[in-house]
């Protein structure tokens, strides 16, 4: 008897792990497309919106596509938002990953006295995030004449304690043997830093350039106040106007101008998002 | 450390401009912010007077400055605890290893490249009150929803927003968290059924407390911070002072009057003291961490 019961209860067991091990995929694949799909519906709804003239809110695309995106691109200038602030994100972000690497091979390869001291100084960045030193530097950027300047937008942003942390713990990573043997070899710390470590930190510079590319172009506050005229606007600002250009919201309008606006992180999310990921892990496994 | 090259001077010339851009743009205005906020300013007149902790206490005996601490505090609270749980549930969910998860992992990063701006725009989409399907989803069951008129609504309208738009960026990090995981120890909480809740709290969460951690407070940054976009391109503050966070009455009265600059510079100093406690927090609960934007 017990003999029975016992080998029911097995085949119960191994019943229910197969029943387990086929569906059990299954639901969670949908459990996971139901999450996309809540996360992705505003956007989508949005893109919907921004093809639809008359019959605003239905689910249908509408007609109007073409109007809506060229009357948003008319009205915002988005020709000249983009460009300004393509050269705002990119001369940030190309500058905080050549000053870091600058920084961080210092510290790492060279004898520095008062390293220590140095990189808790640039540290301290962290604990002064623009609002607490805002109405401040904004006089300082009218004191050196540098308001509604691409100056006056980059430059402020330029030290970064996050690169310099970032390269630094990656440059700590980086095998001794081969700067060792570069230098063996003659290799100045010119020739070192430009065809071995460079090169070799490709990654980490991606996913830096990631990181400040999207912060950058969605920068919104700095922006408001110090970039005025059409001439440096920003895109935030820019959409900022689209909603606020008339009494009644022209949504057909507006969605398109935000979809506009989305579209250039977003490309640079997919294509180094690899990067980022594999940045982010080996960075932060000593957390 | 081990040093490689002899050069004395190099490694200076190499740090100087990460220097000299720190002490420009941060300690010195830094420091101006502490001058400031012991002045009376006024920026018409031109005139700035020495008046001591005056600000501070007008500060602190303004009704509206306490409403945007209340605000600020419960504005913070909600979209942290709200983000990081979804976040930490998707994240989870999406490093199961399971054949075709993968894709999860960039279907769910995307809103990482939103602005809180255009999140803003987004959700007044979503909830406005002729054309938003969410308008029309609440009041299907009863509820009547508008935030452009009930304060308590514009706040839960704000937290909405807010949260989705972080969830990107949180997911990314708990995804890269995640992959420090072995696998065995997620296969294991995924397949075990009824324990898997258990297992969950008892290894998975442990494992990644330094990421939890970082991201409570980059979340806390955000929500204080980044949010000024989203409010004021949609509640501008409002209905009434029902959303007006710490860091747009600061925006208020530091670029909209000439003669509250003081005001606004002691409010910068009560922001720094906040960020101050927050990061000394984490550095001691953590020792070696990295920070990202």
């Amino acid at each position: 008897m017990s003999a029975i019961s016992a080998s029911t209860t097995e085949t119960a067991i191994i019943y229910e792990g197969r029943w387990r091990r086929r569906f059990y995929p299954i639901i969670m694949h949908g459990v996971m497309l139901t999450a996309v799909f809540l996360v992705t519906f505003p956007l989508i709804y949005t893109l919907i919106l921004s093809t639809q003239g008359t019959g605003l809110g239905s689910l249908r695309p509408g007609t109007a596509i073409v109007e809506n995106y060229s009357d948003a691109w008319s009205r915002a200038q988005m020709d000249m938002l983009i460009r300004n602030t393509l050269i705002v994100a990119l001369a940030v972000a190309l500058g905080k990953i050549v000053l870091s690497i600058m920084g961080a091979y210092a510290l790492i390869y060279f004898r520095v006295r008062g390293g220590m001291i140095l990189l808790a100084v640039v540290m301290l960045t962290h604990l002064l995030p623009l609002p607490v030193r805002i109405v401040p530097t904004y006089d300082l950027l009218t004191d050196l004449g540098w308001v509604d300047t691409f100056k006056g937008l980059t430059i402020p942003f330029f030290a970064s304690a996050t690169g310099l942390l970032l390269f630094q713990q990656f440059f700590r990573t980086v095998p001794t043997d081969l700067a060792d043997a570069a230098r063996v070899d003659g290799a100045g710390p010119f020739r070192f830093l430009v065809s071995i470590l460079i090169p070799v930190s490709r990654t980490n510079i991606g996913a830096l350039f990631l990181i400040e590319f999207i912060y950058m172009w969605n920068q919104y506050l700095w922006p408001l106040i110090v970039a005025n005229s059409a001439r440096t606007r920003q895109v935030q600002i820019g959409i900022k106007q689209l909603v606020a250009t008339d009494a009644v919201i022209e949504w057909g309008i507006l969605t398109a101008g935000a979809i506009t606006v989305i579209i250039p992180p977003l490309i640079v999310l997919l294509v180094l998002q690899r990067s980022l990921m594999s940045g982010l892990s080996a960075s932060t496994e000593d957390f | 450390m081990n040093t490689v090259f002899p050069n004395r001077i190099l490694p200076y010339l190499l740090l100087a401009p990460s220097i000299i851009l720190v002490l420009v743009f941060f300690i010195y205005p830094a420091a101006q912010s502490v001058e400031l906020s012991l002045y009376r300013v006024n920026r018409v007149r031109d005139v700035q007077v020495y008046v001591g902790l005056e600000n501070f206490e007008r500060l602190f005996h303004s009704d509206s400055y306490i409403n945007s601490l209340t605000v600020s505090a419960k504005f913070t609270v909600a979209v942290v605890v709200a983000a990081l749980t979804i976040s930490l549930a998707l994240a989870v969910g999406a490093s199961l290893p399971i054949r075709g998860f993968g894709v999860y992992r960039t279907l769910l990063i995307w809103t990482y490249a939103l602005s809180p701006a255009i999140a803003g725009v987004i959700w007044a989409l979503l909830t406005d009150p002729a054309i938003g399907v969410l308008t029309d989803l609440l009041k299907a069951i009863g509820v009547n929803f508008n935030w452009r008129q009930s304060p308590n609504d514009a706040l839960i309208f704000l937290v909405m927003a807010a949260t989705w738009k972080i969830l990107g960026y949180d997911i990314l990090f708990f995804l890269a968290g995640l992959k420090n995981i072995p696998h065995d120890v997620l296969e294991a909480a995924a397949l075990d059924g009824a324990n898997s809740w258990t297992r969950f709290w008892r290894m998975v969460l442990p494992l990644l407390r330094p990421t939890l951690l970082f991201l409570l407070i980059m979340n806390t940054l955000y929500a204080s911070f980044e949010t000024f976009g989203l409010i004021d391109i949609t509640t501008q503050g409002g209905p009434g002072r029902a959303t007006n966070l710490l860091i747009y009455e600061l925006y208020q009265d530091g670029f909209k009057s000439s003669s509250r600059i003081g005001l606004a510079s002691a409010q910068s100093l009560v922001l720094l003291a906040i960020v101050a406690t927050l990061t000394f927090i984490q550095y001691r609960f953590i020792s070696r961490r990295t920070f990202y934007q």
